[in-house]
């Protein structure tokens, strides 16, 4: 037994609502750069879709995660050493632009600089990439909100192997229609092939938290981690040439802080945590012969943070104290393992993800509701799960390789959490046959119904923080803003796009923050941030660039810079004009 | 033996192993993010996967090529019963076909990069460079194994090119040998000689990282934070606290 500890999230797919303020925040904070403008470590897909990139699930095109071969062993979908070094020169697998969307903005300066006439000017979509103006055909979330369902519905592979699997065909009319939201970000995997693909060894897995991440100075651009993952987490940078991932905000959660996507979460549905593990099994658990038999093994490797054995072999194994303290209280180890409500996302992928999933229970309800049942009343709720065949196989294909019996153990657990809390708030008496029937206790409901209703922000995030000492080394502080191979090298080194040291996140995004908000100009793709966003406007003053320069001062035409602007706005209004 | 000849071929040879050795270490050193294969394969794959493996698979037979004809000395070839007959067959044949998959290669790259408008974006001056030479350097080879073919005493390199590349490595450059070589030999040296020079300095580089650990090391790679980025010494730029 080797113990090892892992970060993992758990979401509660009941409370996500669609926003997209997790993917907006995310974008914000890591990949608002050019070169990065296409990929969303987190975001939001409406199911059943196609998901983003494009049916990335379909791992018979995409050939992402482990197989296991006929001789019982693991080895990498789209092929091993050798296949991967012959193939190194073009990628056969490797999703193009389009699968994932094409970049744009849009020529605002259209809007204030057409001349005056019958037609109302139009903001022209532009490509990011070309700069030709182009036609919006796909995003990372086209068919948001079940949006072109009958046209995109169908084409998700999950209703395609459920079609083929039974007769009862998954609706797409807008009654009949089920849906649900599912934000992913990187799953951190316990037996990440993104870091088993990748030729030169410039991705890893941090010995301490399990964080997956991409060495950028050692990574040379050979694109097969982008093929290695299933869940087509891993991008390419297509001005670095680099790859780039999630990196579960390691910066944040080495101080303790969680990660951007769950500090905005609208819906409060993240919960992050450790889980120990034993290191030593993962490779027999992810080649167990039964895909169906993988969540159990997943499962299995959890170990009990309570089990004095365990402890005393993670303190051998180097774990700080504070660290198991951490893990005793983890939300994600109680609602993965203790209460097993949370269920991983596509476990025969084989990577053993450890981004934890509580299935809805809400479609169920609605459908119930609709049909004139009390939706909250346990008979009712447990007849209707059987019965809606069609949730309950998708979400099956979602989270347990198509085995409905957990999923369906998990919703009656939720269910009864329901009609028990429901005699709870209204003062009835207690309906203990409603906890055992679901294999709890009524004080295990109620505990599970506090973690998952109104736990606090220190309930649903336990980070330790046992970086304290080092932490200084973690904070970008001193940056470079003024030296050589600083900022002033963002965009161009002198050997090409990407040479020259590596800018700071901070500093990168400090700069394309500035850049967008002094520029007049509409988005230049070879200008790194030229775009003005409304999004970064704190609506204090007027940042310089947000109107254009004033007419009557015709400006040359090399005087259309963000200086020149302000400097003829400050003339016109004078000193104080702010 | 003038001065000319001294300068080219006794000269500029050093000069470019050290600012190839010297400019390599330096890149590596300061530029470490810079040194990738900057793939554009996400924008474009179709001609890529065509051009991409025939101009890399056909490069690396030309440079086992390249190492034969120059490295194995005629007198091992003629002791090993290889008549100059068949000697020059099998090099047309091998350099012929791998030199021109190596240039039908580039040209489609090329062709690719010039007209698939977000890679031709990505494409900076010194890549522009880069290819002037590379392809110089390609059709000057292809060139000289035509020549070569031809027979004549001036075209047949293992009695020029080869004696005066392998003394160098000696530190004393037969100068004469290389100055008697066939003018498009000189050519193509002279080019391969500057294609080096530039090496260091272009995305040529990420040929120096091929990955070939990957055979041998373990699928899944730990790094701890204590031998990981934040332990490593800080960079320029990064004030120490
Ligand atoms: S989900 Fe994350 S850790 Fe798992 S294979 Fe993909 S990129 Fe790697
Ligand atoms: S912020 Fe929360 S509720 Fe909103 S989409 Fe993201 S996960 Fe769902």
């Amino acid at each position: 037994m080797h113990v090892m500890a892992q970060m993992g999230m758990v979401m509660n797919l009941d409370k996500c609502i669609g926003c997209h303020t997790c993917s907006v925040t995310c974008k914000q904070a890591w990949t608002n750069r050019s070169g990065v403008e296409y990929v969303w470590f987190n975001n939001v897909e409406t199911r059943p879709g196609q998901g983003y990139p494009r049916r990335y699930q379909d791992q018979e095109r995409w050939k992402g995660g482990w197989v296991r071969n006929r001789r019982g062993r693991l080895r990498l979908k789209a092929g091993g050493r050798f296949k991967k070094l012959l193939t190194i020169f073009a990628n056969p697998v490797l999703p193009n632009i389009r699968d994932y969307y094409e970049p744009w903005t849009y020529d605002y300066e259209k809007l204030t600089e057409a001349p005056l006439g019958d037609d109302f000017p139009v903001a022209q979509p532009k490509s990011l990439l070309s700069g030709e103006p182009m036609a919006i055909e796909w995003s990372a979330n086209w068919d948001d909100d079940l949006g072109g369902a009958p046209e995109h519905g169908p084409r998700d592979p999950i209703v395609e192997r459920l079609r083929k699997e039974s007769e009862d065909k998954v609706r797409f009319s807008y009654e009949q229609a089920f849906m649900f939201f599912l934000p992913r970000i990187c799953e951190h995997c316990l037996n990440p092939s993104c870091v088993a693909s990748c030729p030169s060894g410039a991705m890893y897995k941090r010995a301490e938290d399990g964080i997956v991440l991409v060495d950028q100075d050692r990574c040379r651009g050979w694109r097969m981690c982008v093929t290695g993952c299933p869940y087509k987490k891993v991008y390419f940078n297509h001005r670095t040439g680099k790859a780039e991932k999630c990196t579960f905000c390691y910066p944040r959660v080495e101080v303790g802080l969680p990660t951007v996507c769950s500090e905005t979460c609208v819906g409060r549905l993240r919960y992050i945590g450790l889980f120990l593990y034993d290191a030593d099994r993962v490779t027999a658990a992810a080649s167990v012969e039964n895909e169906q038999d993988l969540y159990e093994a997943q499962l299995d490797l959890l170990l009990d943070p309570t089990d004095p054995a365990v402890l005393d072999h993670a303190r051998r194994d180097g774990i700080a104290e504070d660290w198991l303290e951490a893990a005793r209280r983890s939300p994600v180890y109680r609602l993965a393992k203790t209460y097993r409500v949370a269920l991983p996302l596509h476990p025969e992928f084989r990577t053993m993800p450890m981004v934890w999933y509580i299935p809805p229970l809400s479609p169920v309800v609605d459908r119930l509701a609709e049909t004139g049942h009390d939706g909250e009343d346990a008979a009712n709720l447990f007849g209707a799960i059987d019965a809606l065949r069609i949730p309950i196989g998708y979400l099956a294909e979602l989270f347990t390789a198509g085995d409905p019996a957990p999923v369906r153990g998990v919703l009656q657990k939720l269910a009864a959490m329901r009609s028990y809390m429901r005699d709870v708030t209204l003062d009835r008496p207690h309906n203990e046959s409603i906890a055992t029937a679901v294999g709890m206790t009524g004080g295990e409901i109620i505990e599970m119904y506090r973690l998952l209703a109104i736990a606090k922000y220190e309930e649903r995030y336990v980070i330790p923080t046992a970086y304290s000492g080092e932490a200084h080394q973690l904070e970008e502080l001193g940056c470079s803003l003024d030296v050589d191979g600083g900022p002033g090298m963002i965009g161009s080194g002198p050997f090409g796009e990407a040479s020259g040291r590596a800018t700071p996140v901070s500093v990168e995004t400090f700069h394309a923050l500035r850049d967008r908000q002094t520029s007049d100009h509409i988005a230049d793709p070879g200008e790194r941030g030229a775009r003005i966003n409304l999004l970064n406007w704190d609506g204090k003053g007027r940042p310089p660039g947000l109107f254009p320069p004033p007419r009557q001062t015709p400006p040359g035409p090399g005087d259309l810079t963000a200086g020149g602007a302000a400097a003829a706005r400050t003339a016109e209004l004078g000193e104080d004009g702010r | 033996m003038n001065w000319q000849d001294v300068l080219l071929w006794a000269v500029l040879p050093y000069v470019m192993v050290v600012v190839l050795v010297g400019g390599t270490i330096w890149r590596y050193r300061y530029d470490k993010f810079g040194w990738t294969t900057r793939s554009s394969e996400l924008h474009e794959s179709r001609l890529l996967r065509v051009g991409s493996p025939l101009f890399h698979f056909g490069l690396l037979v030309v440079i086992i090529g390249h190492v034969i004809g120059l490295i194995i000395p005629k007198s091992l070839t003629d002791a090993a019963g290889l008549s100059q007959q068949a000697y020059h067959v099998q090099a047309l044949l091998l350099g012929g076909i791998a030199g021109f998959c190596t240039l039908a290669g580039v040209a489609i790259l090329i062709y690719r990069r010039r007209t698939t408008g977000p890679v031709f974006m990505a494409t900076t001056r010194n890549d522009k460079l880069m290819y002037v030479v590379l392809v110089a350097a390609i059709v000057a080879g292809l060139a000289t194994t035509l020549l070569g073919a031809a027979g004549g005493e001036e075209h047949n390199y293992r009695l020029t090119v080869a004696p005066w590349f392998r003394s160098l490595f000696v530190l004393q450059p037969d100068i004469a040998s290389m100055a008697g070589a066939g003018l498009a030999f000189q050519l193509h040296t002279l080019i391969g000689l500057l294609l080096f020079t530039i090496w260091p300095f272009t995305r040529l580089v990420h040929a120096f990282t091929a990955p070939l650990g990957y055979l041998f090391r373990p699928y899944i790679v730990y790094r701890s934070r204590q031998g990981g980025p934040a332990a490593r010494p800080a960079r320029r730029g990064w004030e120490r606290i």
